[in-house]
């Protein structure tokens, strides 16, 4: 993992206390620090050797996706290199200098724009979070409901990233939308050339064409060179290596609208055209496999979100839902983006479940499993939010808790 | 949030390109005019720069030729709009289904490494809502309201291996292969740019909009 860089600090400041190392968890270090001049400057940072996070991979598919470790994070943002993968049919390793995005069908001027182009217009900035609608279906498959998952595991189809771009709403009117266009069509140049329907008015809205995440150019699996930013909608919408918009009249009923990302109900329909991520949250410390050493004093801790708005509190649940209370929340508090939570919690050493509900502006109150099964049915697996608690036994090991949470 | 749009509202006032000093001594005053503004959906971009000041374009890019336009548009739509030349019967699709799509999704389209694409044990049912395992069958025939999709989805991504390698008469036969199997239209239906939207498909009126509108109500 060090590279080059770890080899030139070693043949250069060979000493005694170097050659005296304490290994740990994948990192060696000086006996004494103080007493050996460290690593020079380089071009690229680096991780601790004693810090490997890592995506979490699905075994190996025809159609890919990889989990963020929200258990290796805190704070607010998702580092890019950790942030979610979803794609259908591989990332596409494509030139910025041949980049073209077309837009066409119910505009005045169709149009091409290259990558220095989109640079070109007015800029604008969004941290926000982007989860995939089917992120958290854990406990949906009642007959199978896993004790043993990581936060990750659960709910790692979610990261959050600032993002810079232009507004939509800023291209619109340099093509001129025509007031008939209700609709439009957007197409990735990956080797799914994965297609959405997004109404017109999102782009009017808050969408974007982002190009740059966490300060820099977008990454590979994120979209480079430009990907469809939808603030708080289902992530399958927000197209990557976006290379066509066609705006009409009506939508255009493709694969990822109508075979998947629709909801199936009770009353033998399905809704289609569900965008919205809904408001939600999950505890991310303490949680499996944690195993806290002792009781008293611990920081519960969680991220929470709405794509309906701003996160307007969190409670927390320390008794497995009998009473409730605010958890701090970490500011600023952004609309349509993640939310660290924080709560202190004195443990009694008894076995007990720790729960987080999120509330969003719309005052919408994150439903328990069955609050959840009893409005949408139990045939969804998109677009679900209920409560994730953890139990904790009297050990001290934190496992997930839906099965025995009623 | 208060505070939040506090913030957005000094955003704002500094990028008015005022002068520091200015800035420093107007600045309470300021931030209560920025604050009465409308708070933008946006927090980036409505209260940056009020767009009315922007030119009318900003003459950035180009003008799309109708050939590049061509080239990508390749999008088919329910009404049958978009689809290319050619034809293709459940024959001809069995064919191609066997040498270019069964090794992935079964020989009879029962699915294998790749998606279940053939079935209809549900009838004209639509049970997909009322347990967790009836979602497995979900096929073409049960859950697909266009056939239209059908055609546009494996012309741009199928088969996986080898997207975009199929001609407009393989991509209309395996559509007919497919509808076929699911017993939606008979073995000799010509499926071509006229036929393929008169094709009614089962699940064709089970779809609802979405109906939480961001009420507080879990729906
Ligand atoms: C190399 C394996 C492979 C081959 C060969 C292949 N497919 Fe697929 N197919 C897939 C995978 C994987 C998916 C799911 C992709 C995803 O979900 O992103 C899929 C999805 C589909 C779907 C959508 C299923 C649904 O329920 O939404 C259809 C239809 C389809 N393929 C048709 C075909 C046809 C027709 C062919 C032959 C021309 C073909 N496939 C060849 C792997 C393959």
């Amino acid at each position: 993992m060090f590279g080059s860089l770890a080899a030139f600090g070693s043949t250069v400041f060979k000493s005694a206390a170097d050659a005296e190392t304490t290994p740990s968890a994948g990192g060696v270090a000086s006996a004494d620090p103080t007493k050996v001049p460290g690593r020079l400057p380089s071009a690229l940072g680096q991780r601790s050797a004693f810090e490997n996070p890592g995506r979490i991979l699905k075994t190996p598919a025809l159609s890919g996706s990889s989990r963020t470790p929200l258990e290796a994070l805190n704070g607010n943002l998702t580092p890019a290199d950790l942030h979610f993968e979803r794609h259908h049919a591989g990332i596409p390793n494509i030139d910025p200098d041949n980049y073209k995005l077309l837009i066409h069908g119910m505009v005045e001027r169709p149009m091409a724009f290259s990558l220095a182009d989109l640079k070109r217009f007015p800029a604008t900035t969004r941290t926000c979070f982007i989860e995939c609608a089917g992120n958290g279906d854990i406990g949906l498959d009642r007959s199978n409901i896993p004790d043993k998952v990581t936060p990750g595991q659960i709910d790692g189809l979610l990261s959050t990233s600032e993002w810079v771009g232009v507004a939509l709403s800023t291209l619109f009117r340099e093509v001129g939308i025509k007031a008939k266009a209700s609709w439009f069509l957007a197409e990735g140049g990956d080797a799914a050339v994965m297609t959405r329907s997004v109404p017109c008015s999102k782009g009017w809205d808050d969408a974007m064409i982002a190009y740059c995440q966490n300060g820099e150019a977008i990454r590979p699996e994120q979209g480079y060179p430009a990907r469809l930013l939808l603030p708080g909608w289902e992530g399958a919408m927000q197209i990557k290596w976006l290379r066509r918009m066609e705006f009409a009249d009506r939508p255009f009923m493709s694969r990822e609208e109508t075979s998947h990302y629709t909801d199936p109900l009770p009353d033998d329909t399905a809704r289609i055209f569900s965008f919205e991520m809904d408001a939600k949250s999950i505890i991310t410390f303490p949680a499996y496999p944690n195993r806290l050493p002792n009781k008293g004093w611990w920081e519960i801790s969680g991220l929470a979100w709405s794509g309906r708005g701003s996160i307007t509190a969190v409670e927390i649940s320390t008794d497995k839902g009998k009473t409730w209370q605010p958890a701090q929340l970490q500011r600023p508090v952004l609309s349509k983006c993640t939310t660290r939570f924080r709560h202190l919690w004195n443990w009694t050493g008894e076995e007990t479940f720790l729960m987080s509900r999120a509330i969003d502006e719309t005052g919408y109150v994150q439903p328990t499993l069955q609050q959840f099964i009893a409005a949408r049915g139990p045939g969804t697996i998109y677009h679900t939010n209920c409560i994730r608690p953890w139990k904790v036994n009297r050990q001290g090991e934190v496992t997930f808790g839906l099965t025995e949470v009623v | 949030m208060s505070g939040f749009s506090r913030l957005a509202g000094f955003a704002a006032c500094t990028r008015r390109r005022w002068s520091i000093f200015f800035v420093l001594v107007i600045l309470p005053v300021s931030l209560l005019a920025c604050d009465s503004q409308p708070e933008s959906i946006n927090p980036g971009r409505a209260s940056d720069i009020p767009a009315t000041s922007w030119p009318a374009s900003f003459d950035i890019g180009r003008k799309a030729t109708r050939s590049e336009i061509v080239a990508w548009d390749i999008d088919v739509n329910p009404d049958g709009q978009g689809l290319p030349e050619g034809s293709g019967t459940a024959t001809s699709g069995a064919k191609t289904y066997a040498s270019k799509c069964a090794a992935c999704h079964g020989a009879d389209g029962e699915g294998g490494v790749a998606d279940r694409l053939v079935g209809r044990e549900v009838g004209a049912d639509f049970p997909f809502g009322r347990s967790y395992s009836s979602l497995s069958k979900k096929t073409i025939g049960t859950y697909w309201p266009y056939a239209s999709t059908l055609f546009d989805y494996t012309n741009r991504a199928m088969p996986q291996d080898a997207p975009g390698s199929l001609t407009s008469d393989e991509v209309y036969g395996v559509v007919a292969f497919l509808l076929f199997k699911n017993d939606i239209i008979s073995g000799d239906f010509v499926v071509n740019a006229d036929t393929l939207h008169l094709v009614e498909m089962p699940a064709r009126n089970r779809f609802v909009e979405d109906d939480r509108h961001g009420s507080s109500e879990v729906r």
